[in-house]
């Protein structure tokens, strides 16, 4: 197992680094083909004032005026190093920008991440052991219309039904706009509508593949011969059928790691949560290419790393991959 | 046709109607700005009420429908053509030009859809065309797979050999038994490529990367609307919302429809 597992996971490194090399590449060239002019972006309004010699002053100190494979490889090269530059729009250096939001992110998203498994593995169970009951149809046409609806829109009206109308929760932040510490309990507070609707946002395809796969699995043979041998209907569902339907489902989870930073991008926006999600945005309206670059490169990695997981999890939990090997 | 494939015909009929009838026979102007009437809940005279500015929200949202579907189109004929060029040439072509092709598709799919989009729309400034662009560059490769995929299985069909001992060219292959194959496949992957595209557009306009601010389109409507959201009025971000929501759910079920009557077996197992 172990040797299949080594295998998998050097032949897919093998992959990774010329992909990222290709993303910084893409990036770059697409950063040079842009008609913004990084160093008025810079001066702002000050642009206007600033004499031509200061600007090419600028522009040399930046290396700017040097030819475009040679800035790309001194970019490059100082990636490598570990030195992901300075944030233009938030003038501080990109590596603090990310070590202070990425704990912020991590944590909501494992938190929506675990609270999606439970609810839709528990619902999903539930409407295929219903099949076919209004329960079942109510469960189903929710979930194909959480599917279609913007996850940016859910979020605004959850945000209005709870922190305007109900006024239960705050509409957003990271702690209360008095408070001067941070505290674990503010922080959760604030942390459960943001959580809720990621975690519901991500949630109907998981619902509906369990759903599916466990309606399938419960027409097989070793589904009827545990309920002929009496045992109780939920051993039937949770210890047989349940885990041969749900074998496919730990590489899909790898699968939709793009979705999932796409979902927190919007989420954590709506909800000011500080995280590096939102920051990408704030990166954009700025056009902040160092910011945003770093941020690319990251969610890349966070999706590559996802795929390599989900094939890893898949060689362990599937006995036939691990003895006849990767295909 | 079951009864909820009817009833989502009937919601893309009514819609595409509204889009396309309203604004020829409107009253009232949707960028009138009347700020006597500005944040009115709905009423009779304002069924979706009005915004901030005292815009009917209901005449908006259908301006809002038109631009967006616009633009959903536009980019999702761009993204399925380039998809479908490159797909073409990766079965077409095999070897390693298919190494090569379906390795960018790989690059283009571990970078998140809409941090590409947002990081081309950044570095271009927001407009209609970085939208479309950014839409068409992120999501050609699905088209890109299924045409590749496709023109596998043809090109082990008898009737190309056929074609090919009788003296056919690539060209020629391509165009008189390759394509007539592909056209529903790719006809498919466009209509399912449609909301993709509106869901692209409007999460863009709403980050403020879209569209401009001052044109109604559905992601700028619910933007504008969560500035009056904490202060109760639902009205302007809820309608425009329900309006992306409606059109994608009537055209998956749709699709989910042609798929059941195309592979009867599992239609008649899961009932879905």
């Amino acid at each position: 197992m172990t040797r299949a597992l080594a295998r998998m996971v050097l032949w897919r490194l093998a992959f990774t680094v010329p992909l990222l090399f290709a993303v910084t590449l893409g990036m770059f060239a697409l950063a040079k083909a842009s008609p913004f002019d990084p160093v008025r972006q810079y001066l702002g309004d000050r642009a206007v004032v600033t004499s031509p010699e200061v600007m090419a002053q600028i522009r040399a100190n930046w290396g700017l005026d040097r030819p475009v494979a040679e800035q790309y490889l001194t970019w490059l090269g100082n990636l490598v190093q570990g030195d992901l530059g300075d944030s233009r729009s938030m003038h501080r250096p990109v590596a603090e920008v990310i070590g202070e939001r990425l704990g912020w992110t991590l944590l909501a998203v494992s938190c929506a991440l675990v609270l999606m498994l439970v609810v839709s593995l528990a619902v999903g169970a539930l409407a295929a052991w219903r099949h076919d009951s209004w329960l079942d149809r109510a469960i189903t046409g929710s979930a194909y219309a959480n599917e279609a609806a913007p996850v940016f829109w859910t979020a605004l009206i959850v945000m209005w039904v709870f922190a305007v109308k109900l006024q239960w929760l705050p509409p957003g932040g990271l702690t209360d706009p008095a408070a001067t510490t941070l505290e674990a309990g503010d922080v959760l507070h604030h942390m459960i509508l943001p959580v809720a609707v990621l975690a519901f946002s991500q949630s109907s395809w998981l619902l509906l593949f369990v759903r599916e796969s466990l309606i399938t699995t419960l027409r097989e043979d070793f589904v009827l011969g545990a309920r002929a041998r009496g045992l109780r209907e939920r051993t039937v569902i949770v210890r047989h059928a349940l885990r041969s339907a749900l074998l496919p489902f730990v590489t899909l989870l790898g699968a939709r790691i793009p979705e999932l930073v796409t979902g927190a991008i919007l989420v954590e926006t709506v909800f000011s949560w500080p995280g590096v999600a939102s920051a990408s945005v704030q990166a954009a309206l700025a056009a902040d290419f160092p910011l945003l670059a770093a941020l690319t490169l990251l969610a890349t990695l966070a999706v590559v790393v996802g795929n390599l997981l989900a094939d890893g999890a898949y060689v362990i939990a599937d006995p036939r991959v691990r003895v006849l090997g990767v295909s | 046709m079951t009864r909820s494939s009817w009833i989502a015909a009937g919601v893309l009929v009514a819609l595409a109607l509204a889009v396309l009838l309203v604004p020829a026979v409107a009253q009232l102007d949707q960028q009138l700005v009347d700020l006597r009437s500005a944040n009115r809940a709905p009423s009779l005279a304002h069924p979706f009420g009005t915004d901030e500015v005292g815009r009917d929200v209901l005449l908006r949202v259908i301006y809002g429908l038109r631009v967006s579907l616009l633009i959903g189109l536009v980019a999702a004929l761009v993204s399925v053509t380039v998809g479908a060029v490159a797909g073409l040439a990766a079965g077409v072509l095999g070897g390693a030009a298919d190494r090569v092709i379906m390795r960018v598709v790989d690059g283009f799919n571990s970078v998140p859809h809409l941090l590409f989009g947002i990081f081309i729309v950044a570095l271009f400034s927001p407009s209609p065309t970085a939208v479309v662009a950014s839409v068409g560059l992120t999501h050609w490769t699905t088209a890109a797979r299924i045409v590749r995929s496709e023109v596998l299985t043809l090109r082990a069909r008898p009737f190309v050999d056929a074609a090919i001992s009788g003296g056919s060219g690539r060209l020629r292959v391509v165009r008189r038994h390759f394509l007539p194959h592909l056209l529903p496949h790719i006809a498919l992957a466009s209509v399912l490529m449609v909301p993709h595209a509106i869901w692209h557009e409007t999460a863009l306009s709403f980050l403020g990367l879209g569209l401009p601010p001052h044109l109604a389109s559905l992601g700028n409507m619910i933007n504008d609307g969560a500035r009056s959201l904490l202060a109760g009025n639902w009205w302007a971000s809820l309608f425009p919302g329900l309006f992306i929501l409606l059109p994608t759910l009537a055209i998956s079920v749709l699709v989910q429809h042609w798929r059941d009557r195309a592979n009867p077996r599992r239609r008649s197992e899961l009932q879905l």
